[in-house]
């Protein structure tokens, strides 16, 4: 089979890449879902909340989705489901990608592809990844997990739940389970900040009166066929557990909201090069990777806290794929390179060709700590060219500044753009 | 004269808002940034208000229950009341999107909707 574009992944990434793609002229794509029905994650998601960027109006997540598969197709975008890419690699004449899928119906296929799109999205971290001591009972679940057996298959995990981490999944399951019956009995968060966004901790914990403790963390799970109780402990500033502190928390339920890692297990056997910070691919200003003709978008690239800019990145991607199968996606040497300076965790995109660059830029970046009057500062080599005041800088928060085109231009040939974080702003 | 603590989710600042009531009667309020602020707590004093996500049991379903919502905000002291309500209703498959799942659920003049289709099995 060939193909100009393929799609790996039928979530809001790519849907919106397919969109875009399908829109910018490109009709011979096809989108390979792995789950059942197209939308991803968003399924489960029920809670409301998202499009307020994109459609300014407040939808659930299935609504969300719904708006994206409808338009799909409408647009006669194909897609594959219930179909699990199992490797991606490059023919030898080092510019077709090669696709190599399967599903119960063709059993295992090849796609040769003039350009592939990654949007597989994130997965938990789970309880291995996390090393937290005790047996290994049943009743000890990631959040998405649970989220999945209460919204999806109508099934309650447990009874009394202790969730270890506050990002935005567990804030949203501590209000789920306890309209469905349970008691949450305790969040527990190990960074002496909450990785969720504010209106989830007043709605989802505050409204209904349920206990986080920040700098906290479980160091013991008991129980052996089922859990009966957890220890929970105050943290130090190293994040080591404080002798004399824990306290045994009775419950049959763990539920944990830790943090999510991008699923490049395919951008790996393709020999992708990836940022360890984000453990996504690097991209320049295209999202395209290292591998020209190998775009990357959403949740696998970086991890956000918005849908809406999600939609928004993949959008993008399908825009610059579809440019590059018409063969106007330039190849060039000339990158400036995008660095995460003081403050700066990483930025998207971490490179830029000028001459590819659209008049504006958005470069996405996260912070690593909490800073308050702050300043975002824009360094082109080793002149200050931007510095914005911020009242508040949180690492939950994604960031954005956009550069100019015109100001790249002007800047001459420019090795290097750094954004950091001043704190004496 | 009582006073109660709130935290604004106007925007990622979350300012620790505290109001002085007097009865009914917001006497203070002090340590928000911005008029947002004062708006979020006076709302949140005189009528709390929440948009309410929740499943109903789907009878001959593709799956064995159905995401919806409140087509609008409801009152937040509601909120129990009508997800009790909630988990007595059965629906039939198929259910389309937008479809109404009850009529102005606990008298508050808002109906509850589908927020995703369900074919039938």
């Amino acid at each position: 089979m060939k193909k100009d574009l393929v799609i790996i992944g039928g979530g809001p990434a790519g849907l919106a890449a397919g969109i875009a793609a399908k829109q910018a002229g490109i009709d011979d794509l096809l989108i390979l879902e792995r789950d059942g029905r197209l939308g991803g994650i968003l399924n489960q998601c029920i809670h409301n909340g998202f499009g307020l960027h994109t459609f300014h109006e407040e939808l659930t997540g299935p609504e969300y989705a719904g708006r994206y598969i409808e338009k799909a197709k409408e647009l006669g975008i194909a897609y594959r489901l219930n179909t699990m890419v199992i490797d991606l690699g490059m023919d030898a004449d080092g510019r077709t990608k090669l696709v190599t899928a399967m599903n119960r119906e063709e059993g295992l296929f090849t796609i040769e592809a003039g350009a592939v799109i990654l949007a597989m999205g994130c997965r938990e971290r789970s309880r291995g990844a996390l090393n937290i001591p005790g047996y290994r009972p049943a009743g000890i679940y990631s959040a998405g997990t649970a989220q999945c057996y209460v919204n999806m298959e109508g099934r309650m995990p447990g009874k009394e739940v202790v969730i270890l981490g506050s990002g935005d999944i567990g804030l949203i399951m501590a209000r789920r389970m306890t309209l469905e019956g349970a008691k949450v009995k305790l969040v527990a968060e190990l960074m002496p900040y909450s990785g969720g966004l504010k209106r989830n901790i007043v709605q989802c914990l505050d409204d209904f009166g349920i206990p986080l403790k920040l700098s906290h963390t479980v160091v013991d799970i008991k129980g052996k066929k089922r859990v009966e109780a957890v220890t929970v402990a105050q943290v130090d500033e190293h994040l080591k557990p404080i002798p004399g502190t824990e306290e045994e928390i009775v419950c049959d339920t763990l539920l944990l909201s830790c943090g999510l890692i991008p699923e490049n297990e395919l951008s790996g056997a393709l020999g992708v090069a990836m940022n360890p910070v984000t453990n996504g691919p690097l991209v320049n200003e295209s999202l395209e990777t290292d591998h020209a003709g190998v775009f990357a978008c959403g949740n696998v690239l970086h991890v956000h806290d918005l849908v809406d800019y999600v939609s928004g990145e993949a959008t993008e991607a399908g825009e610059r794929a579809a440019a590059f199968l018409r063969g106007e996606l330039s190849q060039t040497d000339k990158e400036t390179l995008v660095k995460a300076g003081a403050g700066v965790r990483y930025t998207v995109p971490s490179r830029i060709a000028v001459d590819r660059m659209k008049a504006t830029q958005v470069v996405r970046f996260r912070v690593g700590n909490v800073y308050r009057d702050a300043a975002v500062e824009v360094w082109f080599g080793d002149k200050r060219v931007n510095s914005r005041k911020k009242k508040v800088l949180a690492p939950g928060e994604m960031e954005q500044i956009i550069l100019k085109k015109a100001d790249l231009e002007a800047a001459g040939d420019l090795s290097e753009i750094t954004i950091s974080i001043n704190e004496q702003a | 004269m009582e006073k109660r603590e709130f935290v604004c989710i106007g925007c990622p600042l979350g300012c620790a808002i505290s109001v002085d009531l007097d009865g009914e009667q917001i006497r203070a309020i002090t340590g928000n940034t911005c008029p947002r602020g004062a708006d979020y707590v006076t709302k949140e004093i005189r009528d709390p208000r929440r948009i309410v996500t929740s499943l109903v049991r789907v009878a001959q379903g593709e799956l064995p229950v159905v995401s919806v919502k409140t087509a609008g905000d409801i009152p937040k002291g509601k909120i129990r009341e009508c997800i009790r309500v909630l988990k007595k209703i059965e629906v039939q498959a198929p259910v389309q999107m937008g479809d109404v799942v009850a009529a102005d659920i606990c008298g508050t003049g808002v109906d509850v909707i589908a927020t995703r289709s369900v074919e039938k099995e």
